[in-house]
């Protein structure tokens, strides 16, 4: 990914209200043109921080700093962002076009090119000639492109959307993704997107910052964070992992030989191993379901196998969800498979191998 | 909206400020002069500012007062009574029985309200007078021989005109009550097989027991302090508090004793109502609002 | 059980309540076109001349001026301090809100004759006299909890992400009020204008303790009831009051629906009467 000039600073920023601590020392670096999420669990402080970035609440200590320039005592309606807020906040008493055009209003844009921009900003999102329609007249995919166009149509260095999507149906939900991608990928806007929705931020993000509690514990891209999640928190909230107890066998110097209890020996190298492990203390290690598979035929092989016993399985129409056994591993692990033409399903209670590689073992704090 | 808590805090505190101000100079202020001034003397023009319990002994020792204190706190509450049980019906029937245009039905209910109230009870003086539209009619349409004198100038006149006077004032707050109450439990009860008369007993009446409540208070309170109707169609018979103090403020030239006056039918009202409003909360008390 | 059809007893009941509401407003115009100085059945005759009667006193001319001031500089400031507090509950958490609430709509469950006694007291105190400001200042005191209480609902139905969104596409403190709140808390204000311009005109004990030589129009109607030969004229003065107040409530009805179809919100509330 090219690195263009950082656009948002956020150094040590911290927030308190009252004894509670929201935001614990946040240091990110956001770049231009960048899509960039917040992702945690509710409660993590990802919507505080948005909201400090837009002007709504200043840092109890910690800089913010946009373009280059630092927001210290600097009110929401002078910064060069703009909000797609949560509820989209749709103005009931104007029509569409009324919305959108409020902002370029109070900058006293002549009329005429108010109207031209309007409908410029409804095209980019899909509704041309809805201007006359009104606010209660909208359905809730049409209000949230209202709240997007009003953004877009103020051109800020930055667009902030708090949980846009939460309120959408799945399939609405789905389609507004791709849409809202393809779109900032044209505009070349930096976003910052805040979600609970892990699917989500992987699906439209350059880069996520994983929240929890306050601070970030990873901040990567989103191949990154899926492959090697910094930590046991970080893995389990991306996608689902499975964690099987292992311990040290030797250290030295190209790598390190783990026994993986369940499945068996594997070396790693050095370079594998995220920074902040200590080899000696690793007890756990990951492993996606997608990484395990169950050689059905006698001639499939695997570079690793083990003997397990399949204890239930879900069908979700492409892919079966397999709770199998392994030896040594008190809990069964979650295997996918994908339902190609002509894979039966294998049957609760029916023994079967497991095949796995060594490369996609993770090793986490 | 503004930067951190303080400032909102100070930004609610001085918009709260200005309305509570008032009222705070307007009448936390006049009320404890009151109370100070119930307990001073006045001998003609003259304001004697000795403290002394004076008025009040006259308030509960001399029996003109106590008569009319009694009488207004009794008439008061049959006032009172009566105006709740003939709102119920009508609030019933409107929440339950009218399905289209209710705002229009309150909108009716309230009409009448909006003539003067002064003339509203000069009317039914008006009405029921010896010569009066009631007697009159009934008169011609031969039902009785002579005019009646039950219905003017007593407390059966005063009843009867605040009853209607207050009538949407008690009919709003039990309406609303009872629209809020789910009709899928009065469905649910049905199912269960209760009759129409156990419904209303077991649930519809429990529900709105705070609407209930909210019209007694809305009544009572002004009730006792009213001036107009007791002395239009009271007569002798039906002179309540508020025409006492309204003389010792006028005629008698002894404000501290209207003052006195005033401070106990106030704390009779606050007493009683307050056991209105606990009572209210322990018979329709298990109601989650 | 027929769901939907009123027991007889019932109907008959409204019935009956509704012509026992009526009874004295149906009288009032009767007698105030009736073409004789007593009031009583059977009747006379129509005529107009109480309305000639009505219209050439000064006396009155003078109490409805009176009045009239009154009501608008009552209903404005009573407006305004239950916009402050509406606006102030609805958006701040500020300490003893509750209590400080309470304490400001207590005119509403005290009897006008305690308050009218309790300012009057003061007002010896002060050394101040009576006048028709004083009236409005015992006005303001009862009207304003009405006004809390119409305009709370409207303070609080306003979403605040819609205030940051306005702040957050550029516009001022002031920008946002004007373009944003005012217009949504419109009808409220409205409502809250007309009611408290309806009960300061009709208000009579406060106005009779507190008023100095200058009545208003309940002192001027009270003083015209001794005199039996007053009394049509009276009758026509109410009819006039009467037709004025419907259609002031009927125009506050109006603005209010409009502005809420506008808004798209349930215009036939019944709520939006209380």
């Amino acid at each position: 990914m090219p690195k263009t000039k950082p656009i948002i600073e956020l150094r040590d920023v911290r927030k308190s209200f009252g004894t509670f601590n929201a935001l614990k020392g946040i240091n990110a670096i956001i770049h231009e043109g960048e899509f960039f999420s917040l992702l945690g669990p509710s409660g993590c402080g990802k919507t505080t921080l948005l909201r400090m970035i837009a002007g709504f609440e200043p840092p109890t200590s910690g800089e913010i700093m946009i373009d280059g320039k630092s927001m210290d005592g600097i009110a929401a309606n002078a910064r060069p962002t703009n909000m797609v807020f949560q509820s989209y906040a749709i103005f009931p008493h104007l029509d569409v076009a009324g919305n959108v055009g409020y902002g370029l209003k109070t900058k006293k844009m002549p009329k005429a090119d108010i109207n031209r921009e309007v409908d410029q900003a409804l095209a980019m999102v899909d509704l041309a000639g809805f201007g006359d329609r009104a606010a209660h007249e909208l359905s809730g995919g049409q209000r949230q492109r209202v709240a997007l166009a009003r953004a877009l149509v103020m051109r800020p260095k930055v667009i902030l959307l708090d949980e846009p999507l939460s309120a959408l149906d799945k399939k609405l939900r789905d389609q507004m993704q791709v849409e809202l991608r393809e779109l900032q990928k044209t505009l070349g806007v930096t976003f910052i997107l805040v979600t609970h929705d892990q699917e989500e931020a992987l699906i439209m993000s350059d880069r996520i910052a994983v929240m929890f509690e306050g601070e970030i514990a990873q901040l990567a891209s989103p191949e990154e964070l899926y492959r090697r999640p910094a930590t046991r928190r970080v893995a389990s909230f991306i996608g689902v992992m499975n964690f099987l107890d292992a311990s040290l066998d030797s250290s030295n110097a190209s790598g390190v030989t783990l026994t993986i209890h369940a499945l068996g020996k594997v070396s790693i190298p050095h370079s594998a191993v995220p920074k902040g492990v200590n080899p000696a203390q690793i007890n756990k290690v990951g492993i996606r379901p997608e990484m395990l598979t169950l050689l059905f035929d006698p001639s499939d092989k695997a570079e690793n196998e083990v003997k397990a016993e399949v204890v239930s399985s879900d069908y979700y129409g492409d892919m079966t969800y397999y709770s199998v056994l392994l030896p040594m591993q008190k809990d069964p692990v979650t295997i996918s498979m994908r339902n190609t033409a002509g894979r039966s399903i294998a049957a609760s209670g029916s023994p079967v191998r497991v095949g796995w590689g060594a490369e996609s073992v993770v090793l986490f704090e | 909206m503004g930067w951190g808590l303080s400032r909102e805090d100070r930004q609610g505190l001085t918009l709260i400020g200005l309305p509570f101000g008032y009222a705070l100079i307007m009448l936390a202020a006049p009320l404890v002069m009151v109370v100070t001034f119930s307990f001073w003397t006045q001998n003609y023009l003259d304001i004697d500012r000795t403290l002394t319990l004076e008025n009040y002994k006259a308030v509960f020792s001399q029996p003109i007062y106590q008569t009319v204190l009694w009488r207004s706190l009794r008439i008061s509450l049959i006032v009172t009574i009566v105006t709740v049980i003939l709102a119920f019906p009508i609030a019933y029937y409107l929440s339950f029985y009218v399905k289209k245009n209710k705002a229009l039905w309150l909108f009716l209910i309230t009409v009448p309200f909006w003539t003067s109230y002064l003339l509203r009870v000069f009317l039914w003086k008006v009405i029921l007078g010896y010569n009066g539209v009631l007697n009159t009619a009934l008169l011609q349409a031969g039902i009785i021989d002579e005019p009646l004198t039950i219905i003017l100038y007593n407390a059966n006149a005063v009843v009867l005109t605040l009853a209607h006077a207050w009538a949407p004032f008690a009919i709003l707050p039990i309406f609303v009550a009872l629209e809020k109450i789910d009709r899928s439990l009065l469905e649910a009860a049905e199912d269960l097989g209760d009759s129409p008369f156990r419904r209303f007993w077991r649930v519809t009446f429990p529900l709105a027991i705070p609407g209930v409540v909210a019209a007694t208070l809305i009544v009572l309170i002004p009730t006792v302090g009213d001036f107009i109707t007791p002395k239009l169609v009271g007569g002798t018979d039906g002179l309540m508090v508020a025409n006492m103090i309204q003389i010792q403020f006028g005629k008698a030239n002894n404000a501290p004793l209207g003052a006195a006056l005033a401070v106990t039918s106030m704390v009779f009202v606050a007493i009683i109502s307050i056991g209105i409003y606990f009572v209210g909360r322990k018979i329709g008390g298990k109601v989650a609002r | 059980m027929k769901r939907g059809m009123a027991p007889e007893w019932l109907t008959s009941y409204a019935v009956a309540y509704m012509i026992f509401l009526y009874a004295p407003v149906i009288l009032m115009p009767m007698f105030a076109f009736n073409d004789a100085t007593v009031i009583a059945f059977p009747l006379s005759g129509f005529t107009t001349r109480w309305l000639e009667v009505l219209w050439s006193s000064d006396a009155l001319h003078s109490a409805v001026w009176n009045s009239t001031i009154v009501a608008i500089v009552t209903a404005l400031a009573s407006t305004f301090l239950g916009a402050c507090a509406a606006r102030a509950s609805a958006r701040y958490r500020f300490p003893a809100q509750r209590g400080i609430i309470g304490f400001t709509m207590l005119p509403l469950v005290l009897p006008e004759i305690i308050v009218a006694v309790a300012l009057i007291v003061m007002l010896m105190q002060l050394g101040m006299s009576l006048s028709l400001w004083t009236v409005v200042a015992g006005h303001v005191l009862i009207c304003t909890p009405f006004s809390i209480a119409i305009l709370s609902s409207a303070f609080a139905s306003l979403d605040q992400s819609l205030e940051e969104a306005s702040f957050d596409l550029g516009e001022s403190r002031w920008g946002t009020f004007r373009r944003l709140t005012l217009p949504l808390v419109m009808p409220g204000v409205i409502s809250s204008l007309l009611i408290c311009f309806t009960i300061s005109l009709d208000e009579f004990i406060i106005a009779f303790f507190l008023t100095g030589t200058d009545a208003t129009l309940p002192v001027y109607i009270w003083s015209q009831l001794r005199f039996p030969t007053k009394l049509p004229s009276v009758m026509a003065l109410g009819t006039v009051l009467l037709v004025l107040s419907i259609g002031l409530l009927v125009l506050a009805e109006w603005f209010r629906r409009r502005a809420a179809r506008r808004q798209g919100l349930d215009a036939s509330s019944s709520k939006g009467m209380l």
